[in-house]
């Protein structure tokens, strides 16, 4: 019930994997590897790739909003993929899809960076 | 029919909001809920819970949450309660995107989502007493007449 990441170096994005609960509890986690990762790859763009993540609160909001800013502050892109219908109400909702990039999986996700840069 | 509830009290430990969730949404299913409906009782418990941890005991984990929930024909009354330092300024709280903690990466979505999500919402909260949300929403029940 908890959380599980998983971070890929891909050629120009990381790949950021979340499935299970992202919330208060599981942000901290999400916040201090994404962080970690983002200090020591290469890689300007970042994916979240969401197909398996069931359940998101606004602790999730927060944590996606900070590595945002982080991320663009770099020049660099931030995509969403794989959202479930609870998570993707709930971007609806607050707006998120303003400034996040969605697609459909993470196939199109990464050629969707490829076509840009 | 008349009225049945539970109550349920835990630690101020972000590790039990995902208990708090289940809980509830277990205590809900009984009427049959669809699966929007269950994930919006979900987020809203989540949200007050998180609230009450972050704000109402600033992160302490000697706090105690409670939360009752009654149902009533298809309806779900959410009480979540805490004893902590309470909301100064509420009208400012409720604000979308407004948080008073931003240092710690808050979306200040926590009350717009439980506005949306609920039918009704009300917020009681006296300064260094603590906060109470209460929260209502009918369960279109599934249920067909045999």
């Amino acid at each position: 019930m908890s959380l599980q990441i998983e971070i890929e170096q891909g050629r120009n994005a990381l790949i950021v994997r979340l499935s299970g609960e992202l919330d208060h509890h599981t942000a901290e986690v999400v916040k201090v590897r994404m962080e970690e990762a983002i200090g020591k790859g290469n890689a300007s763009h970042v994916i979240m790739s969401l197909e398996n993540l069931d359940f998101m609160d606004s602790s999730g909001l927060g944590v996606i909003l900070g590595r945002y800013k982080l991320v663009t502050a770099k020049g660099g892109k931030m995509i969403v993929c794989g959202v479930k219908p609870p998570v993707h109400r709930l971007f609806e909702m607050s707006g998120l899809y303003k400034i996040l990039a969605l697609e459909e999986n993470e196939r199109q996700a990464v050629s969707s960076l490829e076509v840009v840069s | 029919m008349s009225a049945n509830m539970m109550k349920l009290q835990f630690s101020s430990r972000s590790e039990n909001e995902s208990f708090a969730r289940v809980a509830v949404a277990a205590f809900v299913s009984q009427l049959d809920p669809t699966v929007n409906e269950l994930t919006d009782i979900k987020t809203v418990v989540s949200e007050a819970v998180t609230n009450a941890i972050i704000h109402g005991y600033d992160n302490k984990e000697d706090g105690v949450v409670t939360i009752t929930c009654v149902i009533e024909d298809e309806t779900v009354r959410l009480t979540i309660e805490d004893s902590g330092m309470g909301i100064e300024n509420l009208d400012e709280a409720r604000q979308p995107l407004f948080t008073s903690k931003p240092e710690l990466e808050r979306s200040g979505m926590g009350f717009t989502i439980m506005e949306n999500f609920m039918d009704h919402i009300e917020i009681d909260t006296q300064v260094g007493k603590g906060t109470v949300v209460t929260m209502t929403k009918r369960i279109e029940s599934k249920k067909c007449a045999v």
